[in-house]
């Protein structure tokens, strides 16, 4: 078991250097949903009306309503970002080193997952340090009952990635995927708006919102951060991401990346 | 017996195509260099993936140091050390960065670790070079570093898949010299090559052409009274012409 602990530290370690390594990356994790909270929160407050629903007990601002969304967000982007640099490694070869280490498959790959839920609780612990700078808190048991959220959260959502990246053959064709994942993702989701705002302008809407998996993520993040528990949440975050985790283990074939690779 | 040891391996990507493999079988005793001769397209890297159970074989059977592939996975990958035709180093981390996180794949962490990267550094010449990024290394010296990767969990088998793909006449000399001394501690090696001038004449030849072994022996004896290139380009034109 000791090996097994080793290995995941191993690859936890790598991605975490190289998240480290990439300025860039990081400046974007953090401004993307600064520029959120800062510009866009300013400009929906007034328009967007909000009403105590729960975890809230009492009104709140928008601010306070989309930082679970935000969280969400990060986690999103770095799942696909994660799973970018899983193309990477299958361009590059370096995931064939991967699978030729003696520990299973499934392992392997669950800890290439692990370490880019790592990477993400590290961004977002940093967003919401800027965020509480910014004045806009938790309660401080939330900040405690977060992290197992986002553990789960970031795991669906890794898994996710996975699963979409080991359907694609080259890097180019990842920006499509980004556009035609990511966005609707995040626009249909509970994340900026709730649901009953959702069913004001359209049912349909509200209804493909509901069944969105982001929407359970944003939601078990949301509850975490007032120190709750959505067991509804958690059950739907737990089922896609076995789905998905079961897809990309269907999916990391070598011998279709193999065949692949030959008929191109 | 231990080495490597293949034996009656099929494969083939798809139901209706042809066989990428078909009924291979050799084996490598420990202390020999083991030259995979064969052109581009003979089956080498699907041999190489099936090797490393990239892909695994539905017929057939690989034995690694005596472990079965098929039924002892763990024990079997944790005796083969592997060097691929695709670079596969991480150019931004540095030559003991890149070395500590393959160790720790194969479960190696600490002490025992930085024990065995400085062995395998020194054993390759690159200790000074271990606080380098690769990315300032030469096309030479990574395929050293690579190669020292390959040594780190002390494998009894070392495969390398066409390691001299690009590299000037020197290093590829210099990583030939070099691999078929490692072959003369003990190490059973399979080269994979399309290149002759790689081969020594006591080293073992498995001439490998459209997926099956046209011969094997010591390549000497595969040359006979030509040299071996001749001989190599003889075969395989014999097999073309046969399937034309």
């Amino acid at each position: 078991m000791m090996g097994w602990m080793t290995a995941l530290w191993a690859i936890i370690v790598r991605e975490a250097l190289r998240f480290a390594s990439q300025r860039g990356r990081f400046l974007a994790a953090l401004v993307r949903p600064l520029v959120w909270l800062v510009v866009f929160a300013a400009g929906f407050r007034a328009a967007l009306g909000l009403s105590i629903t729960p975890p809230y007990q009492t009104y709140i601002t928008y601010e306070v309503y989309i930082v679970p969304g935000l969280c969400g967000m990060i986690q999103l982007f770095n799942g696909m970002q994660s799973s970018l640099s899983l193309v990477y490694d299958q361009e590059m070869g370096s995931m064939r080193l991967l699978l030729t280490s003696p520990f299973p498959r499934w392992w392997l790959l669950f800890s290439k997952l692990l370490a880019g839920v790592a990477v993400s609780i590290l961004q977002i612990a940093v967003f919401l340090a800027i965020t509480a700078a910014l004045g806009t808190t938790m309660p401080l048991v939330g900040y405690i009952a977060i992290l197992p959220a986002l553990i789960v959260t970031g795991l669906m959502l890794g898994a996710l990635g996975l699963l979409i990246s080991s359907t694609i053959r080259q890097l180019e064709n990842f920006a499509g995927v980004m556009n035609f994942v990511i966005f609707p993702m995040f626009f249909l989701s509970s994340a900026l708006y709730p649901l009953w705002k959702m069913q004001e302008s359209s049912a349909l809407l509200r209804d493909i919102c509901a069944i969105n998996p982001f929407t359970h993520a944003v939601e078990l993040i949301r509850f975490a951060l007032y120190g709750q528990f959505n067991g509804m949440a958690l059950f739907w975050v737990c089922v896609t991401f076995v789905i998905c985790m079961l897809g990309a283990l269907w999916g990391y074939d070598p011998a279709r990346t193999m065949l692949r690779r030959k008929v191109r | 017996m231990s080495g490597l040891d293949v034996s009656h391996i099929h494969y083939r990507y798809s139901r209706k195509g042809r066989p990428a493999l078909d009924d291979v079988g050799f084996s490598v005793e420990p202390g020999r260099f083991c030259a995979l001769l064969g052109p581009n397209g003979a089956g080498k890297s699907t041999l190489f993936a099936l090797l490393t159970r990239l892909i695994v074989a539905p017929q057939g059977s690989i034995q690694v140091a005596g472990f079965d592939l098929a039924s002892a996975p763990r024990a079997a990958l944790a005796r083969i050390g592997v060097v691929f035709q695709q670079p596969t180093l991480d150019l931004d981390m540095t030559v003991r960065r890149n070395l500590t996180y393959f160790a720790g794949l194969h479960g190696l962490s600490g002490g025992s670790a930085a024990t065995a990267i400085d062995e395998v550094l020194d054993r390759l010449a690159m200790r000074e070079r271990a606080g380098e990024q690769v990315r300032a290394l030469n096309g030479g010296h990574r395929r050293r570093m690579e190669i020292a990767r390959a040594l780190i969990h002390r494998p009894e088998v070392l495969l390398l898949d066409e390691p001299t793909v690009g590299l000037d006449a020197a290093s590829r000399q210099s990583i030939t010299t070099h691999v078929h001394s490692l072959a003369e501690t003990g190490l059973a090696v399979l080269w994979a090559t399309h290149l002759v001038d790689e081969i020594r004449p006591d080293d073992q030849v498995v001439v490998l052409h459209r997926g099956r072994v046209l011969t094997q022996g010591d390549a000497d004896d595969v040359a006979g009274e030509l040299t071996l290139a001749e001989r190599f380009m003889e075969m395989t034109a014999e097999q073309d012409e046969a399937a034309a």
